[in-house]
């Protein structure tokens, strides 16, 4: 019970707070607009990328464009929510630096609701439109046999990438109680997860692929989902049901993102100045 | 102090700076490792599909993707130099003090970033370089000449580079906030200098536009310089006619925001 209002508080913390940077971004509305528009465009020059490169090829890796637009699509819809709601966690080191870190520790909310949302850029619904626009896109253009299960399963593929993304969100947060100047290293797998998901599994290595799949479970965000609606063989031979693991992997992802946090917020020192 | 002094130990000084932050340095260099080694696939399995796209082959595209890696905090393609503190200053209203230094403000800035530039370079830019070249087959030239020329054609990309961003950051004078230039400059940057495709693949007219633009003195040409696909003169004459085209607009541009703008701040 006790976690479960604790729960409860965090969400309403973190409502609150998002809720008062949404307004003071609203303030100055035509900036707040540009800046939407601008997200939404550097996000989409990945996908320029793609269109480029099939202006010269038919496959990428044995990949049709739609297939490989499925991917994008998945890849950026859920990475742009975990985005939207512990995007601003990259800022922890900054914060343990120069000491402000601390004011959150007395503050009477929890201090994960407090400092993801801190900085709430809603701007970055931009990235999520541009992928779900793409989504929309590949969705109308793939040749698939659509059965009821299939269908469920996009929706369900998209929660469980966005949940599997805020965890490595969160892991990527607790590594900067251990350096806080090495924030970019949270970029490698997190703005690197992304990219590299959206190109076909059959264009990597097998060992990274393995690494991907097993050590950094990326490849449950939509590479297996994705193998299983378009009816092609799964990364490293895995077994048919994984392409419904995504929401197990995330769940798991969560439960160890979360302890890795809590053991680094208790080990925190704070820098004294 | 002669100018040439006084020069050479502000860019000391600028390269001393960015030394200073090694974790962030060591985050950089594995950040940069992680995505060449995305890239390369990508761009492995393209070549496969088609063998000598834009006039390289599968060893010379590795080479272009480590090289971009090795660049991208070297040049600051995605911005993030010295433009960052210059447009702070301008916004704080702080830049009337460098206003006030016995020193040329445009000379004066471009020493730091080239001290920049260096230290991103040997700490940042060369491990990756050299990773890709141990783990996968990357075309290196044998000969010291083409190393040299490839050296100048660095240097002057460092220029241009740092010509863009100059007058990216004069434009807070009028603009007051530099995000929304910062962001364009980001775009711009990431996508015209080929840092996600070789520029020589982009099709057709575009393709043309694309590589007349200054972006592209900053990695396709140091990279044909190194690949010998490129006449070396070629190259410096394209990059020298940006840098000074850009640093000569830098420079009217800076007198006009010195003579009409009104300085920020209480």
């Amino acid at each position: 019970m006790g976690e479960v209002t604790r729960l409860g508080e965090g969400l309403r913390a973190y409502r609150l707070i998002a809720g008062m940077w949404i307004r003071s971004s609203l303030t100055y509305r035509a900036s707040f607009f540009l800046t939407l528009i601008g997200n939404l465009v550097v996000t989409g020059l990945d996908f320029a990328t793609i269109l480029l490169m099939f202006t010269q090829v038919d496959r990428l890796g044995g990949w049709t464009m739609p297939e490989v637009a499925f991917l994008y699509g998945l890849s950026a819809t859920a990475f742009g929510f975990a985005d939207l709601v512990f995007g601003s966690l990259d800022v922890l080191g900054t914060r343990i630096r120069d000491g402000s870190f601390d004011t959150l520790l007395v503050r009477p909310a929890p201090v994960l609701a407090q400092i993801g949302a801190d900085h709430f850029a809603l701007r970055r619904l931009g990235r999520i439109s541009q992928g779900g626009l793409v989504l929309a896109y590949a969705l109308t253009a793939i040749d698939v046999d659509w059965t009821p299960e299939k269908v469920l399963l996009v929706p369900v593929t998209v929660a469980g990438g966005a949940v599997i993304f805020c965890a490595l969100f969160l892991m990527g947060a607790t590594f900067q109680f251990v350096a806080g100047d090495a924030a970019e290293v949270q970029n490698a797998f997190t703005y690197g997860g992304t990219t590299l998901l959206q190109y076909p599994p059959t264009v990597f290595g097998k060992d990274f692929v393995r690494g991907v799949t097993f050590l950094l479970p990326l490849a449950f965000v939509n590479w297996i989902p994705a193998a299983h609606i378009l009816g092609r063989p799964y990364p490293l031979r895995l077994p048919e049901w994984t392409a419904w693991a995504p929401p197990l992997v995330a769940v798991a992802g969560c439960a160890l993102a979360g302890l890795a946090w809590r053991v680094g917020l208790r080990s925190y020192r704070s820098t004294g100045s | 102090m002669g100018a040439g002094r006084l020069y050479t130990a502000v860019a000391a000084g600028g390269f001393r700076r960015y030394a200073t932050y090694r974790a962030a340095t060591a985050a950089g260099v594995f950040t940069n490792t992680v995505f060449g080694i995305i890239l390369v696939y990508t761009y492995l399995a393209l070549w496969d599909e088609k063998p000598h796209l834009g006039g390289y082959d599968q060893a010379q595209a590795v080479t272009y993707v480590w090289l971009g890696q090795c660049l991208y905090a070297t040049l600051a393609i995605q911005g993030g130099g010295v433009e960052k503190d210059l447009m702070e200053r301008i916004r704080t209203g702080e830049i009337a003090i460098d206003l006030y230094r016995p020193a040329d403000l445009q000379l004066w800035w471009l020493a730091t970033d080239l001290g920049r530039s260096l230290f991103q370079m040997l700490g940042r830019g060369v491990i990756p370089f050299v990773f890709g070249a141990v783990f996968f087959s990357m075309y290196l030239p044998t000969d010291v000449v083409t190393w040299m020329t490839f050296a100048v054609a660095l240097l002057l990309a460092m220029v241009v580079s740092f010509g863009i961003r100059y007058l990216a950051a004069l434009s807070v004078f009028w603009l007051m906030d530099g995000m929304g230039v910062s962001q364009a400059m980001m775009v711009l940057g990431i996508f015209c200098s080929g840092m996600t495709l070789p520029l020589n693949v982009f099709p057709g007219a575009f393709g043309e536009v694309v590589r007349a633009l200054p972006w592209a003195a900053q990695l396709q040409v140091p990279a044909d310089v190194l690949m010998g696909e490129s006449t070396p003169l070629r190259a410096f004459a394209f990059q020298a006619a940006w840098a000074v085209a850009l640093l000569a607009a830098g420079r009217l541009l800076q007198t006009a925001a010195t003579r009409r703008v009104v300085v920020q701040g209480g």
